[in-house]
């Protein structure tokens, strides 16, 4: 296909955000959930006025990709103008929405019009068309160019709609020459719709419907400059309504016809859509048959293969027949599919079938996971699966490796994969996104050195010299390994490193990157958000041709984010500590009446019941570890990856039964509550019992700098408990629980297996455990415990949103972003010898499935971020602490308000 | 010679702060109203606009210190002067003559000026304002979906305010501190309508406004977004003012000039406001920043929002003179 366009200016659309369509761009997904026509749920929520529901329908849409939104509101029994105005204007609230623009899809011109009132950004109208003639279609098009917003062009004129390759083209060629020499429409703005009509009806006309738009899609991209080809691609399957596997393989080969001449956009349901390469081979033929009409008898031949294939036949048909494909095609398969079966005979057969056992891994088991990294890069699979993939892949690679062996001491053949070292870096123990990162990229074709977790500088560096990488990734979730991370790029630049270095984790971002590593290393520092972004940003830093692009890119992109940084933090408006400590939380203390705890002192717990913390699990951050967004238990309705997670969810409950009935994992907790008081603003004060003379140790939190608006207190944890000149008897508590003893044997048996997806598996549960045994715990003390909220009576939601009274804040995070307070803690309430916990140097909490934390019990007391602060506290939390203000500063770093 | 071409061959200059100069003259509530509204129901203090009609003279004064500072160009004393944004002084009737005699007052200076200057001719930019209503957001939390005024309310607006400026002798139109784009291009319809019924056209800029360190405009769009939302219009240029001083602004200056096929404005404040509310960024500083991005190239005309004052815009013309004007299509970051 050449298209000759290359002076053309592209298509720029935008709700929020830009949308900018050039030739470059891929296939521009419309949603078309939000349409009373095609969603009977929708239509339902609409008509009921359930707004909320029907945003989130659009929401839902968003999130799983579509880059525009078509609304439609005809229906006979709305009053579609008014639904449709009042729908847009709820989405132009509703920022992760009006992110992107807004296709407004009616018949009638006043809803068209209605609707173009309400959109800031520039949206597509659909549809207009020749249907009312030449005046009428002007005058339409003039008022859409004054409005500011892109058109479908309808191929329909007064004689009736296009049904011929001829008629559409005449159709488009008249509509557009209208547009662009009277109306003066910018010919970029305009998308023609040459009418996708359905096939093998059993009429002999409508045989040519595909071809004739394939056709119609390659004159209009290659004869009307400028101009876009959409469509809504569910009609061309309409006689086969009731047959989804039919269905499903027909719009995914249209759409793979179609997109190859021209079609640029279209409507279409993610769901009803197979993988092209996934069609059967014999399916595909039929349904091509009939879509590119190269038969007399192919709408016959596929009615009755649709016999066959429908509904649940369909799975058994095609389960059995890959077996019986070539054996490079079963690789494939098994490794899309995530099948390990027959993983073993299949390699073997394929170590036969090539010269070295080296090939088989470069050619067919390379070639499969080709597949899963572009369905994957596609948004056609999803992180479970390809997890699935990577174990595939594991498995049949060390089938092969005493073969590899064995040549490998016959000559000493070189791989040509790229390789990349993977490390947690050192004081930091939490690894699953970094090896969420090595399988996404191994299915990548790099090879992946992982040192594991709390690897030391000097370790990497002489890991990366010695495997000859090709790049260094570091990981890390404590803000202590943000300065850890700064300290390899530094040693990187001492040696004369120019080795690439990706940054990833929790608590990493772009602005630190830049700011605080980018300066330190000459090198390439690039800040990778998740996985799924791993694979291009190596794949530019790595290639060749690209890198010293890129490193330019980068660099320069990093020096104008620190730029910009700086001048930033000029205008934002810190007060001093003073000032701040006379706007605290207002507590009348007078009024405030605190509960005796039930006692004082340590209680520890000992291998708690799994299956009672089981009942605690907030499954949600579950599926976001997995890289599926979306609420639990909504998102087994999400259309694009509910099925997904409704798979991950059922793996989950067997392991989580196993380790609970082979008692895999042992939970243990303690507990402390204090007789305490604060004093001198932002400390508090332990007392080894009630007569409150002897100190037991001190808890030093900080406080709020920011300038505040009015009624607005600069809040300090140390707020919620009572100073100690009221004479208030006020207690604090401490907590620490871990769900993860035990866990090693486990991960070290599932890499024996190469079984990441179990590894990974483990511990997302033994997190997901951990957090609900704080939960769980946190009841017990509100209720019991310490007792001041017995009366409460809350569902694992209510938990979850936090509907409770009281706060367990863990240092570390941002109300107490100070991870030393975390020894002392530990030492109050004696963690490493009751629970077997420990703590890194830099404080990190080993196993990493453990939560710890402080009990405050004041109905005020809330969460809230800490933010920056002046070197005013700094200097004065230093003090108190008895430390050394440059070791604070280093403790805090991501919190300082100014430079050090 | 037309204002098009002058501005192939130089940066042109915007005056400064008309508010920051009224101030200086301490008018009181009679001076606002003066004879003409002296038994108006409503307070008047403050509708700087309306000192159009009743004290014009200071108008003009102020008007003229701005043409002696150096600018090309001043806008009309018009940032309030629609119905939806008077309704706040009872002054709707009055709407069509506060933008009639503000254009005509501010043309006189101008032709004054080019009579003694020939070779520096002045303009008049009709300053057509956002009004004080969001046509994208709801003033109510708790009803997201309801707007006090429709978008056909707004076209009506903007429409009569446009007829009087141009009727009074505005060279061009300014649509500007554009801090909902939906307002803008209710502006825009029914300026081009108003084109229509009298059969020409004069040039438009439009300025939006981007509200803080997020890069967005109040109503959420990135600066690209609100270029291309507006783009289906010929402008003579697109631009930025108000909310933040011209280091914060430049980010997104770069922006359009790298992605919009006309020209680029600026005017920003006299830097970020200080505890009370004032600006305190000295003509030099101000000038000094406003170098920065004449030096890379992103600016066709360039100005001073809130807290400038003809030292400042003095100090901008001298840099202005000293640079090339930007050539569209060629600034990439």
């Amino acid at each position: 296909m050449t298209l000759k366009n290359n002076h053309i200016v592209p298509l720029k659309l935008s709700g929020l955000e830009p949308l900018i369509v050039t030739p470059e761009s891929n296939f521009i997904n419309v949603g078309e959930r939000t349409n009373v026509t095609g969603s009977r749920k929708f239509l339902r929520l609409i008509k009921e006025e359930k707004y909320e529901e029907a945003l989130e329908v659009a929401m839902d849409q968003v999130r799983g990709g579509a880059q525009v939104i078509d609304i439609n509101m005809d229906e006979g029994m709305l009053d579609s103008e008014e639904a449709m105005v009042k729908f847009l204007n709820l989405i132009a609230s509703e920022p992760e929405i009006a992110r992107v623009p807004i296709m407004i899809d009616s018949s009638k011109w006043s809803v068209i019009e209605a609707g173009l009132k309400c959109i800031q950004g520039k949206g597509i109208v659909n549809s207009i068309s020749l249907k009312g003639g030449e005046a009428e279609f002007i005058e339409q098009a003039k008022k859409i160019k004054r409005y500011g917003a892109a058109v479908i062009v309808m191929a329909f004129d007064e004689e009736g709609q296009a049904d011929t390759y001829q008629r559409r083209i005449d159709i488009c060629k008249r509509s557009y020459d209208v547009l662009v020499d009277q109306v003066k429409f910018a010919p970029q703005d305009i998308i023609f719709d040459p009418n996708i009509f359905p096939v093998a009806t059993g009429i002999e006309e409508h045989r040519k419907n595909a071809v004739d738009f394939f056709k119609a899609t390659k004159w209009i991209r290659e004869n009307l400059p400028g101009a876009h080809v959409s469509g809504g691609v569910s009609n061309v399957s309409f006689s086969f309504r009731g047959n989804n596997v039919v269905r499903e393989a027909m719009h995914s080969a249209f759409l793979y016809h179609a997109i190859q001449q021209g079609m640029d956009m279209g409507i279409v349901n993610p769901t009803m859509l197979e993988v092209y390469d996934e069609i059967p081979k014999d399916l595909l033929e039929h349904v091509e048959d009939v879509l590119l009409d190269r038969r007399d008898d192919a709408t016959e031949r596929l009615l009755e293969f649709a016999e066959k294939v429908k509904g649940g036949e369909k799975k058994k048909v095609v389960d059995d027949a890959w077996r019986k494909e070539s054996v490079e095609e079963r690789l494939t398969h098994a490794l899309v599919k995530g099948i390990v079966d027959h993983i073993d005979e299949d390699t073997e057969e394929a170590r036969q079938k090539y010269d070295k056992p080296l090939q088989v891994i470069e050619g067919p088991l390379m070639d499969g996971m080709n597949v899963v990294g572009d369905l994957f890069g596609s948004g056609k699979m999803f992180l479970p699966q390809v997890v699935k993939s990577a174990r595939v892949m594991k498995k049949a690679v060390a089938y092969l490796l005493p073969y590899l062996e064995e040549e490998k001491a016959q000559n000493k053949e070189q791989s040509v994969a790229s390789k990349i070292l993977l490390a947690t870096v050192k004081g930091d123990v939490h690894d699953i996104g970094k090896n969420i990162v090595g399988v996404v990229l191994a299915c990548n074709n790099y090879e992946i050195v992982d040192l594991g977790v709390m690897v030391p500088a000097e370790k990497i560096l002489e890991t990366a010299i010695k495997e000859k990488v090709d790049a260094i990734g570091l990981s890390g979730l404590i803000t202590p390994s943000l300065d850890e991370m700064v300290h390899v790029a530094k040693e990187m630049e001492r040696q004369n490193f120019d080795l690439p270095l990706l940054i990833g984790g929790a608590t990493t971002s772009r602005i630190h990157t830049a700011v605080k590593i980018d300066p330190n290393y000459s090198g390439s520092v690039v800040h990778v958000l998740d996985a799924s972004k791993s694979v291009p940003v190596a794949g530019e830093l790595i290639n060749k041709k690209t890198k010293d692009a890129f490193h330019k890119k980068i660099k320069e992109e990093y020096k104008y984010l620190r730029d910009d940084h700086s001048s930033r933090k000029q205008a934002k408006n810190y007060i001093s500590l003073e000032e701040a400590r006379s706007n605290k939380v207002p507590v009348d203390w007078s009024q405030t009446s605190v509960v005796k705890p039930s006692f004082l002192g340590n209680r520890v717990l000992t291998d708690y019941p799994l299956e009672e913390i089981r009942n605690y699990i907030d499954w949600t951050p579950f599926f976001q570890t997995w890289m599926l967004k979306g609420k639990f238990p909504k998102i087994f309705d999400d259309e694009v990856i509910g099925i997904e997670a409704k798979k991950l969810y059922e793996d989950a409950q067997l392991m989580l039964d196993d380790i609970i009935s082979q008692r895999l994992l042992m939970a243990s907790a303690v507990t402390g509550i204090y007789p305490a008081n604060s004093i001198d603003h932002d400390d508090v004060e332990l007392y080894k019992d009630e007569n409150r003379n002897e100190i037991l140790t001190v808890f030093h939190f900080l406080r709020q700098q920011g300038k505040k608006g009015a009624n607005i207190a600069n809040l300090s944890l140390a707020d919620f408990v009572a100073p100690k000149e009221t004479g208030i008897k006020d207690y604090i508590g401490g907590f620490a629980v871990t769900a993860g003893i035990g866990i090693e044997p486990l991960i070290a048996q599932y890499e024996k297996e190469h079984d990441d997806y179990k590894g990974i598996m483990v511990k997302a549960l033994a997190d997901r455990l951990a957090e609900a045994f704080a939960e769980l715990m946190h009841e017990k003390v509100r209720k019991e415990l310490w007792g001041y909220a017995k009366e409460e009576s809350f569902d694992n939601e209510d938990l979850i949103k936090e509907k409770y009274l009281g706060i367990r804040p863990a240092p570390g995070y941002p109300a107490c972003p100070d991870h030393t307070e975390k020894r002392i803690l530990f030492d109050l309430l004696e963690v490493e010898k009751n629970t077997g916990i420990s703590l890194t140097e830099s404080f990190a909490m080993y196993p990493a499935a453990s939560v710890s934390g402080f009990y405050f019990s004041n109905p005020a007391s809330k969460y809230f971020g800490l933010g920056k602060v002046e070197k005013d506290q700094i200097e004065n939390y230093a003090k108190r602490k008895a430390m050394k203000t440059k070791e604070i500063e280093k403790w805090l770093a991501p919190n300082l308000a100014y430079d050090v | 010679m037309k204002i098009q071409e002058i501005l192939e061959d130089r940066i042109l200059v915007l005056d400064g702060a008309m508010g920051t100069m009224i101030q200086q003259y301490n008018l009181q509530e009679e001076d606002y109203r003066g004879e003409r509204f002296k038994d108006h129901p409503s307070a008047l203090k403050g509708n700087n606009d309306l000192l159009s009609i009743t004290q014009p003279d200071i108008i003009k004064e102020i008007h003229a210190k701005y043409f002696e500072a150096g600018a090309d160009i001043a806008e009309t004393n018009t940032f309030s002067s629609t119905s939806i944004a008077q309704a706040d002084y009872q002054l709707e009737d009055i709407v069509y003559e506060l933008n009639y005699e503000s254009a005509k007052i501010a043309k006189e200076v101008a032709d004054d000026f080019t009579k003694r200057e020939p070779n520096k001719p002045r303009f008049v930019a009709g300053s057509i304002g956002p009004t004080n209503s969001s046509a994208s957001i709801s003033p109510d939390v708790n009803d997201p979906g309801f707007r006090t005024i429709g978008f056909d309310g707004f076209v009506a607006s903007y429409k009569e305010q446009a007829r009087g400026l141009i009727d009074g002798g505005a060279d061009i139109l300014l649509v500007e501190t554009v801090f909902d784009t939906l307002n803008a291009k209710a502006a825009l319809f029914g300026i081009q309508e108003l084109y229509d019924e009298i059969g020409r056209e004069l040039p438009i800029m439009v300025s939006g406004t981007i509200t803080d360190a997020s890069g967005r405009t109040l109503s959420g769009q990135t600066t690209n977004a609100f270029w291309i939302s507006l783009s289906h219009m010929p402008l003579l240029s697109i631009g930025l003012n108000c909310a933040l001083g011209a280091k914060e602004l430049r980010p997104y200056l770069q922006v359009l000039a790298k992605e919009s096929d006309t020209l680029v404005s600026a005017h920003p404040n006299a830097g970020l406001p200080n505890e009370f509310g004032e600006y305190d960024e000295t003509p030099e500083q101000m000038a000094a920043q406003i170098e920065e991005f004449l030096n890379e190239g992103l600016i066709n005309i360039v100005g001073g929002c809130c807290g400038t004052t003809p030292q400042h815009i003095k100090k901008i013309a001298e840099k202005a003179a000293q640079h090339q004007p930007r050539k569209i299509g060629e600034f990439s970051y």
